[in-house]
């Protein structure tokens, strides 16, 4: 009989082994009735360990662990004068100033989602064209109730396409299209948020093929979609910051 | 790419950390402490690689860091200590408590080893990346830490006592 070692022991009892080598280790273990009962009683701690603390699983989550943590707060201070010196992408992805709080999700799930309905539209990705800037951030701003602008992003080669009302669940959204000169479109969607007005820094989120940097900002939520790449969004995501936060 | 992937990792995370520590405002402060290294640490996980490793990862450092700044040291030398069998009758249904018991006495390095090998069934490879230690390492500590358990357990004497003449 092939000796087993003591790691092919402990792999038994963990369930690691393939079945020729757990068959292997059955001959053993018929042969060695000391190493039989020795792995009998590591089974069993492992089932009580498991009975032990797998209840653990079923209650509820403290509402504290989904929140994110009042500490992260005094973190978020730093984060929001870094941000504002303009410091650059690197804080982001250095990671350390970046605000454990909670973000609705949602905002980029319902930003992607417009963003897929409407930048392959041809014929209509608009309601308002670019011709008429004046007259569709005059008539969103009066639709949101506050102050709209449509950022520039002519430097970084996209140009306004134009810009829709969309109704989101927190009544109605902003919707701005942006285009580069390949074709290539972004979407800023800007909504009302629910609640007290705070603050965030940028989230990202994937969603399906769109990327999208979100972020709350008072009262609003504003999120920038592409099916670009994360860096790339981000460069933009933040002209549009700065814009909108002069 | 989100905070859900995160939160849906957050009971196991939670079991794990109150298997460990015992006490469930402990475990929950720990917990919090994880998620909050996690989110603020969030764009340095690669996407695709194994978020709950990570995740555990964060919990073993954050942990260890603790332990030193709070100086469990005391809970070191009750290694040292000669152990004491918890059951006086053998053949009986274990009680969990004896379980629980017998599983802090262990030192943290062992008990880490058998929660994560035993209770979140990763693989000696996904705990040698957890802990970062090299893989010969858990097997001696899993080695020891289930050993000592069934002495403990099966009510025998794990450390031999001088014989006094």
């Amino acid at each position: 009989m092939k000796p087993v070692t003591e790691i092919d022991l402990h792999t038994y009892v963990d369930g690691g082994l393939s079945e020729a080598a757990k068959a292997e280790v059955d001959a053993w273990l018929r042969a060695h009735p000391e190493d039989a009962e020795r792995m009998r009683a590591y089974a069993e701690q492992n089932a009580l360990l498991r009975s032990l603390y797998n209840a653990v699983l079923e209650e509820p989550v403290p509402a504290a662990l989904l929140a994110g943590h009042p500490r992260a707060w005094r973190r978020y201070a730093a984060a929001a004068v870094i941000f504002a010196l303009g410091i650059g992408s690197g804080w982001l992805i250095r990671g350390e100033f970046v605000v454990p709080q909670m973000v609705p999700v949602s905002l980029a799930r319902q930003a992607a989602t417009a963003h897929v309905v409407y930048a392959p539209e041809v014929r209509h990705p608009v309601e308002v064209t670019a011709n008429e800037e004046a007259h569709l951030v005059g008539w969103l701003s009066k639709r949101l109730g506050t102050t709209l602008k449509a950022p520039k992003l002519g430097p970084l080669g996209y140009e306004l396409v134009g810009g829709r009302l969309l109704s989101g669940p927190q009544g109605p959204v902003a919707h701005f299209m942006y285009q580069d000169g390949r074709g290539q479109r972004l979407t800023l969607y800007v909504s009302r948020q629910r609640g007290e007005p705070r603050d965030t820094a940028f989230r990202f989120s994937q969603e399906d093929r769109v990327s999208v940097f979100y972020w709350v900002d008072g009262n609003f939520g504003y999120a920038l979609s592409g099916e670009i790449k994360r860096e790339q969004l981000l460069q933009v995501a933040e002209v549009v910051y700065k814009q909108l936060n002069p | 790419m989100d905070r859900r992937l995160i939160i849906e990792h957050i009971p196991r995370l939670r079991r794990y950390a109150r298997a460990l520590v015992g006490d469930r405002y402990v475990a929950d402060d720990l917990v919090q402490d994880t998620l909050e290294r996690a989110w603020n640490k969030f764009y340095l996980w690669r996407e695709g690689s194994d978020l709950r490793a990570w995740l555990f990862t964060i919990m073993h450092n954050v942990f260890v860091n603790q332990a030193r700044r709070r100086r469990y040291e005391i809970e070191q030398a009750m290694e040292e200590l000669p152990a004491v069998a918890v059951r006086a009758t053998q053949g009986e249904q274990l009680e969990l408590e004896d379980v629980d018991r017998v599983l802090r006495s262990l030192s943290t390095e062992q008990r880490e080893v058998v929660l994560l090998v035993a209770v979140e069934q990763l693989t000696y490879e996904q705990v040698s990346r957890t802990l970062d230690i090299p893989i010969g390492t858990v097997m001696s500590r899993l080695s020891r830490a289930r050993e000592r358990m069934r002495q403990l357990l099966g009510n025998q004497i794990v450390v031999p006592l001088k014989v006094v003449k």
